[in-house]
């Protein structure tokens, strides 16, 4: 008796689970697939709240324009920093209405869209080198060859040959060298990795760019307080973080080498520098390496991304307007606070450029600033 | 033969002070937590932190209104779905020790505790968001409530299974039936240990940050909106304590102090109930 | 489950059929007077309460369940085009596109089985001190919620201290005994966890310890056997399944940790060589990458990793169900 009721209760159970993940998984793919889903898809009825997710890079710069931009016009932007990836994901599934990404979507991320996105580049930031060696007080020179063989740990002393060359005075001890990296994926990592690719073949080869990579060695650490924590407590570690975290902790960073051959203190102006160069119509561009002979070598560019047809999910023409206004706001008059959060301000060939793909952005096949 | 009787009270003796010193070296780490917290945390809280939302780096001042807000009404809504659940489900495990439904009800409730925070939330967002089309509220109090879910069923069914049948048979005896006896004596018995046990899942789903990430999502405005994204104590910590800026920091470890102590009250509010009912096993 | 007024004379605990009386018997009866209708609600409520407790607990399979079949459908994608091979691979390269769980595996079990291993000790002692030696009093009182207070505090807080307190201390120990002074590693995540889990054995031990009938005791004591043997030879073998199902407790506990761990463990995707090698486990790895999985058999892959940590506990747990039961029948 009971093991029969036991029979069809288990059957029954099992029949619900698997019925309600599929129509649940399933509705997943239609709903977004057609990009009609239920009545309000973008979340938010209220059409003073416009919802961005992306980049952890961007959070603290963003929080400060959004809020500026809530005191000029009311409108409440929601940001939230759940990774450069998580934003692009929740871009392609039309749960928010901008994301933001420290790296140009690639072909397997744009095939995976519904429709065409555009980057519209917000700002400008830099990932700096530093180290913790209490007993050399000047700053250390680094070319990227060194950097390229510390982080693929074939330079483990500090006392190495190579980086003597380079610093010349300087005297070095002879403690083993700590690599700590970023453990979560990140657009840190993804600036960083892309430039050793850039200046050293065997990187390029052996670990390869992106968010997250196969670290030859070290040690990972979550978050920039991971990272900057292994730096700060071990003797002999070096890692890389951003330059805002490194100027707001104190942290002792080291000078690149850039592609004229001159070493360049990493700073606003020279990340600013950096990205000064020809931008193209799409803007995706790497700033890593640059030719610019006052760049600093590891920036990188950060976007906002936008579907380049704004009528989806049933949205009006008011709400979408608002939300280019927005970004237009963002790539001129929010600049100014760059600056005082270690961000680099856009240079005006990047803004300019900005400016054309805003205004290709449609509504119902019309453009939305004129 | 007296050396060999001193030998075996030297012996308990040795035990029984290993097993005190092991038992109080464990509340070292609690309190050395506890004092790197309030070290860190203690000066930033003041009226003003509570009830505020937190200002963009760069201005000073600031709080933490929105999570705290939001931390509770999630909580609430979690518990609200969870405890009711857990505990007529930790019932039913008591009442059917032998059934096969029972043992493989067990089971998937052993699973699901096993089963990572942020699985749950890659689940529920799968479940909740996506279909719906956007963050909510609600889903993230629901990915709490699976995760409170475990705890409850456990603490509910170890408390019910250590009352003594006869306690059951008494109340058949009257001639009460099923559901009467369950919830008018068995469950008042055993209302401390299902006390503790909503309590510890309280406090352990009060600091999760993976479910909430793709679910609450967060929201730097004061929010009251169910339907709608809301930011929570851990998401702000979580988000805050790793930026580069201090302002940032001073808020992530004024919200972590406040984290602490609440689910620091929560237990002792909860100890203060159940002392109160007498209802110690 | 035809009623008879036979049957309602059985009386036995678990069977439904216990005082249900069937419809026609009840309607036969002309005006039901206001008592019996009360009666009768009851009956029917009865019913319908043990109705709802057999729903919940099937709806626990089904949620179980669900979650399960939700993870299988998302891990399709890699499943796909990483077969079986997955499980053994030993390289996790997500720039290639090469996904390999077996340095996640050990780094689990490794980190949790250490982290069961130094907590017994002290979660056995947290529980025969509170069970046995001092179950009243001011002191033991606070003890035992100071304890229980542990698992109350969020891991990510854990994961801070541990980074902030643990990892320098580790570190100079690391220096003395002479390796690669790094701090953080599978070791320093092993000792946060063991923070983290004593509580879940320590407070179902105490419970166990404490429901030993006094009468064996008290026999024992009668035989002139000292404190600590009676621990040994009546309380402990007396308790031990409930001990081991609070270390399962502790263990399931331990493997699904996430943050406190991603913040310690060095997160590398190399096989760790020894304990003190920096490692990852399954759960650091989806909190490390989940947000940046930015391509789908990368992100098929991460929840294939929570499914293999489903399975794995699902696997520890039903060994443990049958270990228990081996143990109750005894």
């Amino acid at each position: 008796m009971y093991t029969r009721k036991f029979k069809s209760l288990l059957t029954a159970s099992i029949a619900v689970a698997i019925l309600g993940s599929v129509t649940l998984l399933s509705c997943n793919s239609g709903g977004s697939g057609t990009g009609t889903g239920k009545a309000d898809s973008t979340s938010n009825g209220d059409e003073n709240t416009v919802m961005g997710a992306g980049s952890t890079f961007d959070n603290p710069l963003f929080s400060k324009m959004f809020s500026e931009y809530n005191k000029l016009n009311g409108l409440k932007v929601n940001y939230q920093s759940i990774g450069s990836g998580g934003g692009i994901l929740q871009l392609t599934n039309k749960t928010v209405d901008f994301g933001a990404s420290d790296a140009p979507l690639n072909g397997k991320q744009d095939s995976g869209m519904t429709a065409p996105a555009v980057h519209i580049p917000v700002t400008a930031g830099a990932v700096v080198i530093s180290y913790n060696l209490p007993e050399v007080k000047d700053t250390l020179k680094l070319t990227p060859e060194i950097l390229a063989e510390i982080f693929l740990g074939k330079i483990t002393k500090w006392n190495d040959a190579k980086i003597a060359k380079a610093n010349a005075g300087i005297k070095l001890p002879a403690t083993g060298i700590i690599v700590a990296h970023r453990s979560d994926g990140s657009g840190t990592t993804n600036i960083f990795t892309t430039y050793l690719g850039k200046v050293n073949e065997e990187w390029n080869t052996k670990v390869g760019k992106g968010s997250s990579v196969n670290w030859p060695v070290g040690l990972g650490g979550k978050g920039n307080e991971g990272v900057a924590g292994s730096i700060k407590q071990t003797p002999g570690a070096i890692g890389y973080v951003e330059l805002a975290y490194a100027i707001q902790n104190n942290m002792a960073y080291a000078k690149m080498q850039n592609k004229a051959g001159n070493f360049i203190t990493p700073s606003i102006a020279s990340v600013t520098a950096a990205a000064n160069i020809t931008i193209p119509a799409d803007t995706k561009v790497s700033l890593t390496n640059t030719e610019a002979a006052d760049g600093y070598p590891i920036s990188g560019l950060s976007w906002v991304l936008l579907y380049k047809e704004q009528k989806y999910n049933n949205r009006t023409l008011d709400k979408t307007t608002k939300i280019v206004k927005l970004v237009w706001w963002m790539t001129h008059e929010g600049q100014q606070f760059s600056a005082a959060l270690n961000y680099a301000p856009l240079s005006p060939a990047a803004v300019t450029a900005g400016e054309t793909i805003l205004k290709s952005i449609t509504y119902d096949g019309k453009p939305i600033l004129q | 033969m007296s050396t060999k009787i001193k030998y075996r009270i030297g012996k308990s003796g040795v035990f029984q002070g290993l097993t005190i010193a092991f038992a109080f070296a464990c509340v070292i780490p609690l309190i050395a937590i506890l004092l790197y917290i309030i070290k860190a945390g203690a000066t930033k809280i003041n009226w003003h932190f509570l009830t505020n939302v937190p200002k963009p780096v760069g201005e000073s001042g600031g709080g933490i209104a929105n999570a705290l807000l939001g931390s509770m009404l999630i909580i609430l809504l979690a518990s609200i779905i969870a405890i009711p659940i857990g505990i007529l489900c930790g019932i039913f495990l008591s009442e059917n020790k032998k059934s096969k439904l029972a043992y493989w009800s067990r089971l998937c409730v052993d699973v699901l505790q096993g089963i990572p925070s942020i699985v749950i939330g890659i689940v529920a967002y799968f479940w909740l968001v996506k279909p719906f089309g956007g963050f909510s509220a609600i889903s993230g109090s629901i990915a709490l409530a699976i995760m409170m879910l475990p705890i409850v069923i456990r603490s509910t069914e170890e408390t019910l299974k250590l009352l003594p049948d006869s306690l059951r048979e008494a109340g058949y005896a009257l001639g009460l039936p099923f559901h009467r006896v369950i919830l008018k004596v068995i469950v008042p018995c055993g209302v401390s240990g299902i006390l503790s046990g909503v309590m510890l899942s309280v406090a352990r789903i009060a600091g999760e940050t993976a479910p909430l990430l793709f679910t609450a999502f967060g929201n730097p405005y004061l929010s009251t909106d169910m339907r709608k994204p809301m930011q929570s104590l851990p998401l702000l910590i979580f988000n805050y304590a790793t930026s580069p800026y201090n302002d940032w920091h001073d808020l992530a470890w004024g919200a972590s102090m406040i984290l602490l102590v609440w689910v620091l009250l929560l237990n002792i509010f909860t100890k203060l109930i159940t002392r109160k009912w007498k209802v110690q096993l | 489950m035809n009623t008879s007024s036979l049957d309602n004379t059985l009386i036995t605990r678990n069977e439904d059929a216990l005082r249900v009386i069937s419809l026609t018997e009840a309607a036969a009866v002309p005006k039901a007077t206001k008592r019996e209708k009360h009666t009768y609600r009851q009956i029917g409520s009865e019913r319908n309460f043990r109705r709802t407790l057999t729903a919940i607990g099937a709806a626990m399979i089904a949620l179980v369940l669900g979650i399960f079949i939700t993870l299988i459908i998302e891990s399709i994608p890699s499943i796909k085009s990483l077969g079986i091979g997955y499980l053994w691979g030993k390289t996790w390269d997500p720039v290639r596109d090469i996904y390999g769980a077996y340095p996640f595996l050990i780094g689990t079990l490794l980190t949790s089985f250490l982290a069961l291993f130094i907590s017994i000790p002290f979660s056995f002692a947290v529980a025969i001190f509170l069970g046995e030696y001092y179950p009243t009093g001011w002191l033991p009182n606070l003890l035992k919620n100071t304890v229980e207070l542990i698992a109350a505090v969020p891991s990510v807080i854990y994961g801070f201290w541990g980074l902030a307190v643990l990892v320098p201390i580790v570190r100079s120990f690391e220096n003395k005994i002479g390796i690669e002074p790094a701090g953080i590693g599978i070791f320093t995540s092993s000792l946060i966890l063991a923070v983290m889990i004593i509580p879940y054995a320590a407070s179902l031990g105490r419970s166990m310890i404490q429901m030993v009938p006094s009468n064996l005791k008290e026999a024992a004591y009668s035989l002139g056997a000292t404190r600590w043997e009676v621990i040994r030879s009546v309380s402990l073998p007396y308790v031990k399944s409930g001990l081991f199902a609070g270390v399962l407790l502790s263990l399931g506990r331990a493997l699904g940790e996430t943050m406190a761990v991603t913040m310690v463990i060095g997160n590398t995707s190399l096989i760790p060589k020894n304990i003190f090698a920096p490692g990852n486990t399954m759960a650091s790895v989806i909190a490390n990458e989940f947000t940046e999985a930015d391509h789908p058999v990368y992100l098929s892959a991460l929840i294939e990793l929570g499914l293999v940590l489903f399975l794995v506990t699902f696997v520890i747990n039903l060994i443990g169900k049958k270990v228990i039961q081996r143990y109750t029948n005894e």
